[in-house]
């Protein structure tokens, strides 16, 4: 978190109560959201609910041992982040805490009292100007260019608070964060580090409307219900049924430029697990490592409560920070319903008046908020810039009615609904066709049209159709059984059947299946179509059904997924399917 | 000096509130000592500037107001020690076996910090625990949280003794590693007298007991103290693992007994509930347990829990395996009917899941083939399953050749896979073994999910012409 705030004391309380996560103090001169240090030891804290003298503040460490009596100090400063060079290849605690840095400090577990800057401020990094002696500048303006990692170049912006003016002193090569790199004649200094509070949305011109998919390599995702750069999603899914994967699969593949990850009261294995693969792993646009676009903020579900409520507004303000810059930056959340209990968990403790399911009145309009701070940006200084949200959603028993999931859904664009059948017959990812939809579809259909077929939009509609089709005919068959059906029907079925065990399943697992490109998608799904229209005009000839769906070839329809050299084998397999049908007739 | 109090104001069930003129630490340890000199033992609640509210872990009847409070000046500790092993203790660390003083090397909150994420290493060492459901098909790995999800009455103790008795890492005792040594901590909570009996003989029995810390929280003890069992377990399982290098196998039971602890005392404080009356932090709570599973980079041993618990209802939408579902690394559940099948161990291979499986099985781990097995069984066993539904409509005459083979699969899935008995200990290559000559049953085609090259290998043909043959 923020560090430049913490000496400057403002004001001193004193500890009244001690409640879990929740501390009440009397005395003390704060505002709302101000950032405060409790107790003896100084765990962080933040103001939620100020009435007459007494001040209640959430703490982001755990309370044990901490006693009435002791003091709190005021930083009078909300809570912040530090923006900088840094950000990327780090993993965070939900207030910014570097947990390596942590780790140093006190060994494998996680002790409290202790702080470390956001970013390191003794670390110098090559600050290259874009700007000269007499300049105009604005806020949001590129002053200069840092490398940041190997695949980003970070933008050193103008704060949005400045009042700007002409450059009056540009420096240029190694500096810390803190050490001004151009002076305006107004007086500013601008250092490659700045803060912003994290509840609050940074600056921009205007909304636009998104016209380019986000490619996550998963043609469930890319081919049916896509979303775009700059949209919001929603994975719902009782336990086990592959939110995290999904996520994690979005993390790797989506051609985004920066990704942020944020895992919110959730496993900690799964977020080793990220700091394990991610750095062995390629960006498939650049080839770059992928850890180099990466930033993670960790916060499990042991993890101090409070500091979970904070943690997905930590990430969006890092977000934000490098759409800014003119990124399209990928944002996950992993799993927002973690965070809209610790509202409750704290709701509750403040005894406020329960809504829904316990949960505060003011639910859906944080969860609104939070989303509301994606989309496609026109930026202060011009450039485009996009922020994709994209949200796990893990409602009690799995039950989608509940007022996190339902909030959730009158906001965000695309729903991906995971259902548990699925994932018990280990069809992944198990998002449902039928009820999982994208609003993005049809703006996104020129691109595809363009970048991938022409025909891309006909043939998707044709899948669409042939699965709608299956599952009305899904329900004969649990009356009289498949044989009972006339030949097309039955036909339609195993035409149903390939495209969703050959095209919409994906092992995330699988080295080549894992990443799907676009092209790719769109080609297996035209090998099935061929082989419905071969199949169809073979039946109409009089071959028998049972003799077509044993036609050796169509298998292999099964197999497209886990191609490297896709183009030459799906031509084979065509033509091979043509060949052994038309043999029959 | 601890500071004496006769200050009680109210006791409502497991609390007790008491007037303060000196601050005391939230959490911090308390006694409470009766007129007639019995002592309890609690844990502060709520710590405001004039009262405190106080958990006592033994149970509130006895106290009155003219009881005197201390406050101990420190957060609840358990003593540590490696001569814990062999151990039998209450459910709140004494002990009760009639042995020595624990005399500890170290005492430890029994809280927990929370392991940092970077200092975790991710578990990927496959334990064999000879059950085909499990290594097979839900895999266990060194350092996982995998509870079993089971029902009132059911065998579920018999399948975490048989995997306490069996587990076994090939890979080391192969390679003629040292390895570390095995531990077993088995923390009880709200369990009967029976149920105990089974496991201290088990444990008697197999010689496990000398490396075993056991703790005891029974059906008639105190149900306030149920909630600090597991924690004392943890606090130990931690010390052995990652102090005394330890591979530490956790079984709880029964989670089930310890959440309704939780509710007891949050009803009590009066708090806003959450659904089904569980306090609204559960989940929280759950996963300071859960999340104590685990490797650390550069320590020798781990920490692998295996919670029981028993669904209400058998319904596991409840809240308890619902919230313990989405902290574990996945679940094994025990079921009814192929209870009364007769099928041992009950596993329902269908919903249970081990999330750590993928990394840790095939070349290298286990077996090349042990992925494409595991899924196409799993996607073979849930289509028969669909398909019993239908044939009680329709007959099995109505369905086609394969959808009879599908059928078959099922059944001989549950009563040669599945089924093994509470003593057999399989190998994973029996197990894989076992998978093949069942899918065999099936025609190569419909093999989707097993890549091309191991059905060369594996697949058995004549199985396959004898299935042909009887089904005509
Ligand atoms: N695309 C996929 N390919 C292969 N396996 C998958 C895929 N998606 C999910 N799985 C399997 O499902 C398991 C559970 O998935 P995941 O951990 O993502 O569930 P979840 O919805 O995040 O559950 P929870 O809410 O408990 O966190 C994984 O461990 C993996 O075995
Ligand atoms: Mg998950």
């Amino acid at each position: 978190m923020s560090q430049a705030t913490a000496s400057e004391t403002t004001d001193e309380g004193v500890i009244e109560s001690v409640s879990g996560p929740v501390v009440t103090a009397t005395d003390l001169g704060a505002r709302m959201n101000d950032v405060v240090y409790v107790g003896e030891e100084g765990l962080m804290g933040e103001v939620i609910e100020i009435e007459g003298n007494i001040t209640t503040i959430q703490v982001y460490e755990e309370t044990s041992d901490v006693a009435p009596g002791e003091p709190v100090e005021n930083t009078g400063e909300p809570l912040s982040v530090d923006l900088g060079p840094g950000m990327l290849d780090s993993i965070y605690d939900g207030v910014q805490r570097p947990l390596d840095v942590l780790e140093e400090k006190m060994g494998a577990f996680l002790d409290r009292g202790v702080d470390a800057p956001g970013i390191d401020l003794e670390k110098t990094w090559e600050f290259n100007p874009d700007v000269e002696v007499g300049d105009e500048v604005t806020p949001g303006d590129v002053v200069g260019i840092v490398p940041e990692t190997e695949s980003i170049d970070h933008k050193v912006l103008v704060p949005p608070g400045y009042e700007g003016g002409a450059v009056a002193a540009v420096e240029s090569g190694s500096f810390t964060v803190d050490e001004a790199v151009v002076e305006l004649e107004n007086g500013e200094e601008i250092a490659m580090r700045q803060e912003w509070p994290v509840r609050e949305p940074r600056p921009t011109v205007e909304k636009e409307t998104p016209t380019t998919p986000l490619i996550s390599g998963q043609r469930i995702l890319d081919g049916l219900f896509p979303i775009a750069k700059g949209g919001t999603a929603a994975i719902p899914g009782p336990f086990g049924s592959g939110k995290t994967v999904t996520q994690h699969q979005l993390a790797k593949w989506a051609d985004a430029d920066i990704v942020v990850y944020v895992g919110c009261g959730e496993r900690g294995n799964e977020m080793t697990e990220v700091i394990e693969d991610f750095p062995e792993l390629e960006d498939p646009k650049t080839g770059k490592p992928l850890m180099s676009r990466t930033c993670l903020i960790a916060n499990t579900s042991n993890m101090p409560v409070a500091a979970r409520e904070s943690c997905v507004y930590t990430g969006i303000t890092i977000a934000e920070y490098y759409r800014d810059m003119g990124y399209d930056v990928a944002l996950m959340a992993d799993s927002t319903s973690r965070w809209a209990e610790a509202m409750r968990e704290i709701s509750s403790r403040l005894e406020e008046m329960p809504g829904e399911e316990g949960y505060p009145a003011y639910l859906a309009a944080r969860l609104s908020e939070f989303y509301e701070r994606a989309g496609k940006f026109q930026n202060l200084n011009g450039s485009e810039g996009s922020i994709s949200a994209i949200g796990a959603v893990s409602p009690p028993g799995g039950d989608f009615s509940e007022p996190v999931t339902q909030n959730t859904l009158r906001i965000v664009k695309c729903f991906w609904a995971l259902d548990a059948d699925l994932a018990e017959r280990r069809h992944f990812p198990s998002i449902n066709w039928n009820e999982s939809y994208s609003l993005y579809t049809e703006q996104l259909d020129p691109w595809w049209r363009e970048n991938v077929d022409e025909e891309y939009p006909e043939v998707r509609q044709w899948a669409v159709d042939v699965l709608d089709e299956e599952s009305e005919l899904q329900e004969i068959v649990q009356l009289v059984g498949k044989d009972a059906l006339p030949d097309d029907q039955q036909l339609t079925l195993e035409v149903a059947r390939y495209i969703r065990e050959g095209w919409l399943q994906q092992n995330a697992f699988h080295d080549v299946d894992t990443y799907c490109e676009p092209e790719k998608t769109y080609l297996m799904l035209t090998a099935i179509q061929h082989f419905n229209e071969e199949a169809f005009e073979a039946l109409e000839a009089g071959v028998p059904v049972e003799e077509i769906v044993d036609v050796e070839a169509i298998p292999r329809l099964n197999r497209m997924n886990t191609q490297e050299d896709y183009e030459a084998y799906i031509e084979e397999l065509k033509d091979d399917v043509a060949e052994q049908l038309r043999e029959r007739y | 000096m601890q500071k004496e109090y006769k200050t009680i104001t109210e006791i409502s069930g497991p609390l007790v509130f008491a007037d303060i003129d000196e601050p005391v630490g939230y959490d911090e340890m308390v006694e409470i000592e009766t007129p007639n000199g019995d002592v309890r033992r609690g844990q502060v609640l709520e710590s405001t500037s004039e009262f405190v509210a106080i958990q006592v872990f033994e149970g509130t009847s006895g106290i009155d107001r003219d009881s005197s409070v201390r406050f101990l000046g420190e957060t609840l500790q358990m003593p540590l020690t490696e001569e814990l092993l062999g151990r039998v203790l209450s459910g709140s660390g004494e002990p009760i076996d009639g042995g020595p003083e624990i005399e500890p090397d170290e005492e430890r909150e029994i809280v927990g910090a929370a392991i940092n994420p970077t200092a975790r290493e991710y578990p990927q060492e496959f334990i064999q625990t000879g059950v085909s459901a499990i290594d097979g098909m839900n895999t266990l790995i060194r350092g996982q949280k995998l509870p079993i999800f089971s029902g009132s009455g059911l065998p579920h103790n018999d399948l975490a003794l048989q995997i306490a008795r069996q587990a076994s890492v090939p890979e080391e005792e192969q390679e003629g590693e040292e390895g570390s040594e095995f531990a077993v901590i088995f923390g009880a909570m709200g369990i009967t007298q029976e149920e105990a009996n089974e496991f201290m003989d088990d444990f008697e029995r197999t010689g496990a007991l000398e490396r075993s810390v056991v703790f005891m929280n029974l059906a008639d003890d105190p149900a306030v103290e149920r909630t600090v069992t597991p924690r004392m377990a943890l606090t130990t399982a931690e010390y052995l693992a990652f102090e005394e290098d330890y591979h530490v196998l956790v079984i709880l039971t029964d989670m089930t007994n310890y959440c309704e602890a939780l509710r007891e005392i949050g009803a009590a404080r009066e708090e806003v509930p959450g659904r089904r009356g569980y306090p609204g932090y559960m989940y929280t709570d759950l996963a300071q347990l859960y999340e104590r599973a685990g490797r650390i980079e550069g320590r020798e041993g781990s920490v692998t829990q295996i919670p029981i618990l028993t669904m209400p209802g058998d319904d596991d939408t409840h809240p308890i395996p619902d919230l313990t579902g989405y902290i574990t690394e996945g679940q094994i559940y025990i079921d009814r009917d192929l209870n009364s099948q007769g099928i041992e161990p009950p596993v329902n291979v269908l919903p249970s899941l081990s999330r750590l499986m993928d990394d840790g099985i095939g070349e290298g781990f286990t077996r090349e083939d042990h992925a494409d097995v595991s899924d196409q069984a799993y996607a073979a066993y849930a289509e028969g399953e669909d398909l019993r539904d239908l044939v009680n409509i329709v007959g099995r005459e109505a369905l086609s050749e394969l959808d009879n083979k599908y059928l078959d699969f099922a059944d001989a899935f549950e009563e040669e896979f599945v089924q093994q008995g509470h003593d057999t200990n399989r190998s994973v290559d029996e197990t894989l073994d076992i998978g093949w000559e069942l899918l065999s049953g099936l025609p190569k085609e419909a093999l989707n999910r097993i890549d091309e090259d191991l059905i060369e290998e594996y697949y058995v043909e004549d199985e396959s012409e004898e299935v042909a043959q009887t089904a005509d």
